[in-house]
């Protein structure tokens, strides 16, 4: 199996180089200090198995999970267990917490080698399962080609559904991102963001004023002149929001 | 017991109140017989009815206002009143030649029903301060378990994580390894102790907060940087235990820890001589991705120093100048010489 290491801390790495030197069919063909470096060394790599750290600099374990492709087996080693715990009771190969041993790590990839040829959930799927309940996104990450994005949510505009995907409006510009506009809904602050039709999230400081469209619809004008339909179910969750004055 | 009689002062007072029953009694009687005979038959009367009305007391404690049934209640006391008050007019019958009986009665019975009006007054204000009592008991109890609780507040993380860097480095570099088990250890061990005491002197709280920067060190290796600048007369000065090492622990994990290149914590101390200002200023990525649990270690000490000095301490943390200051003022106290 072809594994990358994910850790910001040098001894970390070296503690599981040392145990992995003891299984000849794991290839480490990378290690990486932070996030940007995993997302990119594992679209070039495409590795069989990810040894993931969550707190790090840049990008957090679960943000990488977000943004990369192909479905490598996941196992999550950390000194912090609730939202490891979380993530493998519903979808990770296995969670190392810190310290561990040697013959621990050897069980984890017993699993891991198992896993490998079964139908894997998408890294994404895991990284949703494995967010805090009860705690909102302060910031959206994304990928560019190459580039890696992080949006902080008090910049967004709108968010539009196409398809498959999202389109984040971001001061003008516009960011895809592939998931669907309900789960991101379910991820955002319902105090600040607010799902105004079917296709449309809005940012409710952006919202200027609500004009009447036809005789159920109305439009949403928003503080860079962009006009968002706004279905009668919207209007009714604005009108919660903002009190009758809407 | 009656409580009025466990306490010679209020006895006293109780039966002072009585002087003005033994008066009346003496104006309804001394038409019939001498004034002096009437006193003291009136004065033997009204003392005996003042212990026997202590007795509703009892039946008032027996019968409590909210659980009772207003009939049973009215039963009960008027029948104990009536029953009161023809012993008091069998007395006074037997104490001389007394006329006017059916009024005695009436005044008797009149008196036991007021006897037990006012125990029933007595009685509530007992219970609402014995509320109080409680819930003031109660109160400090919390902010005692809360200040406990606090104080002995390490993060089990920075052990598991220390913990895992000496096992890296027992087949890397053990002689490293044994080195950061030492420091680890003189860390818990100064920790240990720190729950009990009220104040230290600064000295000791940046020793303990280096000794945690030696240990995150060897964690962080070339990342960590750390610089001090602490103005000799402020060694002395006696603050609250784990002052500084939280918001150092704090510069490591939300800034430090989160830049791959690593930086640079600034610890400064300065003083007037009224006031103690310590700084904690670290690099930090603004953009970090968001920590879980974030601003414990800085809410604890803003409560403990609210806690302890009220308005004349004050903590204040934010962004300046692309790094990340906390500032802590607190009064001048001279740690005694020991």
């Amino acid at each position: 199996m072809r594994a990358i290491i994910v850790d910001d801390e040098e001894l970390a790495r070296a503690v599981l180089r040392e145990y992995l030197a003891a299984h000849t069919d794991i290839e480490i063909v990378a290690e990486c200090a932070n996030g940007f470096e995993a997302v990119k060394a594992v679209s070039e790599l495409k590795p069989d198995l990810l040894l993931l750290d969550i707190q790090m600099p840049k990008l957090d374990g679960f943000e990488v999970l977000e943004l990369i492709e192909g479905e490598p087996a996941v196992i999550f080693v950390t000194a912090y267990d609730t939202y490891a715990l979380r993530a493998f009771e519903v979808h990770a190969v296995d969670y190392l917490l810190k310290p561990f041993s040697a013959e621990r790590l050897a069980e984890a990839l017993e699993r891991a080698r198992r896993r490998v040829g079964q139908k894997l959930p998408p890294p994404a799927e895991l990284a949703a399962a494995a967010r805090p309940p009860q705690q909102f996104l302060e910031r959206m990450v994304l990928k560019d080609g190459a580039r890696v994005h992080v949006i902080p949510v008090n910049k967004l505009d709108y968010i539009e559904a196409q398809d498959d995907y999202i389109a984040l409006h971001v001061e003008g510009r516009e960011h895809l991102k592939q998931q669907t506009i309900a789960s991101v809904e379910a991820w955002l602050d319902p105090s600040r963001f607010v799902r105004i039709h079917r296709s449309y999230i809005v940012n409710l400081e952006r919202v200027v004023k609500i004009e009447p469209y036809t005789k159920d619809s109305r439009v949403a004008v928003l503080a860079g002149g962009e006009r968002l339909p706004v279905s009668r179910t919207g209007y009714a969750r604005l009108k919660a929001l903002l009190g009758e004055g809407a | 017991m009656h409580p009025l009689l466990a306490r010679k002062k209020r006895l006293g007072l109780y039966l002072l109140g009585w002087v003005p029953v033994a008066g009346l009694l003496w104006a309804g009687m001394a038409g019939d017989q001498g004034p002096v005979e009437a006193a003291a038959q009136a004065a033997g009367l009204a003392l005996a009815y003042a212990f026997a009305g202590l007795s509703t007391w009892y039946l008032c404690r027996a019968f409590p206002l909210g659980t009772t049934s207003a009939a049973k209640l009215v039963l009960a006391h008027l029948a104990a009143a009536a029953a009161l008050s023809g012993l008091w007019v069998l007395l006074a019958w037997g104490l001389g030649p007394a006329t006017r009986l059916p009024m005695l009665f009436g005044f008797g019975v009149l008196l036991a029903v007021l006897s037990a009006a006012l125990h029933y007054v007595w009685l509530a204000v007992e219970a609402s301060r014995e509320a109080q009592r409680r819930a003031m008991a109660a109160q400090v109890a919390a902010r005692e378990a809360e200040l406990k609780a606090l104080k002995a507040q390490i993060n089990p993380h920075f052990l598991f994580n220390s913990l895992h860097s000496i096992s890296a480095l027992t087949s890397v570099d053990p002689a490293r390894a044994r080195k950061m088990c030492v420091l680890l250890s003189d860390f818990l061990r100064s920790t240990l102790g720190l729950g009990e005491k009220t104040s230290v002197a600064l000295a000791e709280e940046l020793a303990l907060a280096r000794n945690y920067l030696a240990v995150e060190g060897v964690r962080f290796g070339a990342r960590l940087k750390v610089r001090e600048e602490i103005e000799d007369g402020c060694h002395a000065c006696a603050v609250p235990p784990l002052l500084v090492q939280p918001l150092v622990e704090n510069a490591i994990t939300h800034g430090i820890s989160t830049l791959a290149e690593g930086g640079e914590i600034r610890i400064e101390a300065r003083r007037s001589s009224r006031a103690l200002r310590l700084v904690v200023e670290n690099d930090f990525d603004p953009q970090a991705p968001p920590r879980r649990k974030s601003g414990m270690g800085l809410r604890n000490v803003r409560t403990r120093l609210e806690a302890r000095y009220g308005q004349d301490a004050r903590l204040e943390a934010g962004a300046l100048g692309g790094r990340w200051r906390v500032e802590v003022l607190l009064p001048v106290e001279e740690e005694e010489p020991r």
